[in-house]
């Protein structure tokens, strides 16, 4: 892994990503079966540049498996997860359950010994969760029903992990493997994570219990109220990286007490991401580990294409296909008939059927730790393990025939606008910068009953903005992921209401490049900051004086006795033919940058502001309500 | 063709639950320009000119409007003192409207019967919109009985749609001069039967 094999492996790695995923994603295959492609093609038995190592690397890349489960929980408040407590047990564990008993079953049938079956029944059990939510997020069908589902499922699937491998060495055909148990415990991810021995071993289990509730209880405290003072410190240091480094160590730190305990860290960070999912940092939090997530997760699909055995493959055909083919029909039936009797839709159910029916990468640890402790001997595993990449290499595949082929069948299918607003609080308007101006915004919005998302890249008046129970987040709103993150994507609003005009002229610049269909509404300063952003083709433009300086003069009128209705209406008409003048000078401040001077020019437009005031009004005074032709035609009154 | 102009007046659409639907099936018919003067002026800034413009370029002017206090929304009372100016509406040389044709457009809580002498209302709907009548006619209007939705308190979904549906199809036939002006002037509302007024075949 290091100096030029690393080099060499990582060119391999990412020149294997670049070529593939472009072409898959033109293809309409999605990016995670580019990834696998792209690993078969460069695999031990593709082109050979990545040999038996692939397999450690998996296990390194399986780490993005941990970061995508946090990044998950960030977007799910704990009173949604309660919410999907239901989902999760009732859904979760039938399917576990079921699928255990007849794919134990069958193993039976074929004549293992109940234990070996048994064994072989809850591992192939569990799908893959880093292809499922891979899959379904980039066809942006996390939000529907099936999505939902299916995510529950693997939730369940993470936390069936920690007993399954409890119980494995007690399923030994011959002789115990019980001490064992507690070196493969972590799961998945564990491999990189640590290599020494964990705190729990040789302790009585109720220690290891309490063990394990101090650990889960201190995350969750931890990231109550430790996280975000130390978030805030690092914020105020304004050092990107730093923040990043933060962000990446509170993952790996989780990680690491997970295995020490002898959890699985994905669900430790899963837990950890929940509990963040309602401070201010979440947002940012979400872009700074994304890019991390995208990569290691990237690799752990090249490795588990590489590691598609296809020398077994070929001497043994029809043992693999058949064991794919039952093990993915069993899978599929269980979770069709799950979803009927859970009233999913019939579109949705296929969703969720399609998406879990293969066997996921825990499969891969189980099996070896089986083997460790004589459960399943080796001539079984391996065919197992075939069977296992190749199903997790058909699952985009089958997800591609499920969107082509099957739903455009069904006429309810439903759409993904529809989606229930408090799943998310993304919200349809985002507010960057929340001072003096952006504020005013945001308060006259809640008033009417509108949740604006606000970026603010002041910590402290984050920190106090929190307090007053708003929802603010920490960021700088000029970059792209951390729009994404706020939903961009989603929303179609964005006021862009920062006291810094560069900065918002960037935001101008970002949003316009990747979320064209959000509409800008912009604070400037003055004329030559309204100019600026007219220029770039903001169309909302407002000036923050000229409102409360229009006001002021109404005010100067009536004290000076005139009627408060008329000064009102001079006041609207005055602002209207500013606004005008404004978008005419802009235009043509353009034709004159050539002929005159900077400061030539500013005199110009003053001259020409001017005179638009003389002109302006006297083309329209109301004369409806002017009696002077009437009584030019009528007959003056008689005083 | 005849080009329709609608100057709607409702403050308050979000709640409303039948002048809502009356005007999805006008807004958008070719020949028609629907003008939602709230929408356009939330803050009553009507701008004369551009009015007077739209008045030139259509030749039949409805008031789409709920029935407030026997007469329009306040907006559409401050359309009338601004926009019908003195010289250009009325007056010797205001003959810019003349020879157009108005009428009203309108729902109302109460039901027919109420608008009766010897109902709740004391007159009937065209005693109470005697003022814009009388309005149109000098500027030089043509004015036709008005189309009356009665009974918005009450009125269910299917019956809004059929108000909904022969609204436009009197609007339909005004622009394509299908509406009988003769038999239509015998009428109390337009769409006392709508049958009898309008000449069914293609413009």
């Amino acid at each position: 892994m290091y100096g030029q094999g690393f080099f060499y492996q990582a060119f391999v790695y990412l020149s294997a990503a670049v070529v593939a995923v472009p072409i898959a994603k033109r293809l309409g295959l999605g990016s995670v079966l580019g990834y696998l492609l792209a690993g078969m093609v460069i695999g031990p038995f593709g082109l050979g540049l990545i040999g038996e190592e692939g397999q450690d690397v998996m296990h390194f890349a399986e780490f993005g498996v941990v970061m995508m489960l946090f990044v998950i929980g960030l977007e799910l408040r704990p009173r949604l997860l309660w919410r999907m407590r239901g989902p999760i047990l009732g859904v979760g564990g039938l399917q576990v359950g079921l699928t255990t008993l007849v794919l134990g079953g069958v193993g039976m049938a074929v004549g293992l010994p109940w234990q070996t079956a048994l064994a072989i029944g809850m591992t192939l059990a569990l799908s893959s969760t880093a292809i499922v939510l891979q899959t379904l997020n980039e066809k942006g069908l996390m939000q529907t029903d099936g999505g939902q589902s299916a995510f529950a499922v693997l939730l369940f699937q993470d936390i069936a992990v920690i007993p399954i491998l409890a119980l494995m060495p007690l399923l030994a055909v011959s002789g115990s493997g019980m001490d064992e148990a507690a070196h493969a415990t972590g799961g998945y991810g564990t491999d990189a994570a640590v290599q020494a021995s964990t705190w729990v071993e040789g302790l009585p289990a109720w220690e290891q219990t309490l063990l394990v509730l101090l650990a889960v209880g201190s995350i969750v405290i931890g990231g109550r109220y430790l996280m975000r003072p130390v978030f805030r410190m690092i914020a105020r240091t304004r050092l990107r990286e730093l923040f990043t480094a933060t962000a990446l160590l509170l993952v790996i730190g989780i990680a690491l007490l997970m295995t020490q305990v002898g959890l699985s860290p994905a669900l430790g960070t899963f837990v950890a991401g929940v509990v963040l999912a309602n401070s201010e940092y979440r947002h940012e939090l979400e872009s700074e580990i994304d890019p991390f997530k995208g990569l290691l997760l990237a690799v752990f699909f090249i490795a588990v294409g590489a590691s598609v055995d296809f020398q077994l493959i070929q001497t043994e055909p029809q043992l693999i296909l058949g064991i794919v083919a039952g093990l993915m029909v069993v899978k599929f039936a269980v979770l069709f008939s799950l979803g009927h009797g859970f009233k999913m839709g019939l579109d949705q159910n296929f969703l969720f059927a399609f998406a879990l029916s293969q066997s996921g990468e825990f499969a891969f640890v189980l099996f070896s730790f089986a083997t460790q402790n004589r459960v399943i001997p080796e001539d079984i595993t391996a065919p197992l393990i075939a069977a296992v990449a190749v199903s997790m290499a058909l699952t985009p595949v089958l997800m591609l025939v499920n969107e082509k082929l099957i739903q455009p069948r069904f006429g309810t299918r439903e759409s993904t606008e529809r989606r229930p607003d408090d799943i998310h609080s993304e919200s349809a308007v985002i507010i960057a910068g929340f001072g003096r101006f952006g504020s005013i915004v945001g308060r006259f919005l809640r008033a009417n009953g509108i949740q604006p998302t606000v970026l603010e890249y002041n910590s402290d008046r984050v920190e106090l903005l929190r307090k007053l129970g708003l929802e603010v987040y920490y960021g700088d709103a000029s970059r792209k992921d951390l729009l994404e993150a706020a939903g961009a994507e989603r929303a179609r609003l964005l006021v862009i209401a920062l006291e810094e005009h560069e900065r918002a002229l960037s935001i101008v610049d970002t949003v316009q490049k990747h979320f064209p269909h959000l509409t800008i509404l912009a604070r400037a300063a003055g004329r030559p900051e309204a100019y600026e952003l007219l220029d770039r083709g903001v169309e909302h433009v407002y000036r923050e004086t000229l409102d409360t300086s229009l006001r002021t003069g109404v005010d100067v009128l009536r004290l000076l006795g005139r009627r408060a209705y008329t000064g009102h209406r001079s006041a609207r008409l005055f602002r209207r033919h500013d606004e005008e003048s404004v978008r005419d000078l802009g235009k043509m401040r353009h034709d004159r940058k050539a002929y005159f001077s900077e400061a030539r020019e500013r005199i110009k437009s003053l001259e020409e502001l001017l005179l638009t005031e003389v002109d302006g009004p006297a083309e329209e005074r109301d004369a409806g309500w002017d009696t002077e032709s009437l009584h030019e035609e009528f007959g003056k009154p008689t005083s | 063709m005849q080009p329709v102009l609608i100057l709607f007046a409702h403050p308050a659409l979000h709640k409303s639950r039948v002048n809502r639907v009356l005007i999805e099936g006008v807004r958008d018919l070719p020949g028609v320009t629907f003008h939602d003067l709230y929408e356009s002026y939330p803050e009553f800034d009507i701008d004369v000119r551009r009015e007077q413009r739209l008045l030139l370029d259509h030749e039949i002017i409805v008031f789409q409007h709920p029935f407030f206090w026997y007469s329009t929304p306040a907006i559409l009372k401050e359309w009338q003192d601004l926009v019908l100016e003195h010289g250009w509406a009325y007056g010797h040389e205001g003959t810019a409207l003349r020879g157009k044709t108005f009428l009203n457009a309108i729902t109302t809580g109460g039901s027919e019967v109420a608008y009766q002498r010897e109902g709740y209302n004391r007159f009937t709907i065209q005693e109470l919109l005697a003022p814009l009548e009388q309005t149109a006619r000098l500027c030089g209007m043509e004015v036709l009985p008005p189309f009356v939705a009665h009974g918005t308190h009450r009125m269910s979904e299917e019956e809004i749609g059929r108000h909904a549906r022969e609204w436009r199809r009197i609007v339909e036939a005004l622009r394509d001069e299908r509406l009988d002006l003769k038999a239509a002037r015998s009428q109390t509302r337009l769409n006392a039967s709508p049958d009898a007024v309008i000449r069914e075949g293609g413009p």
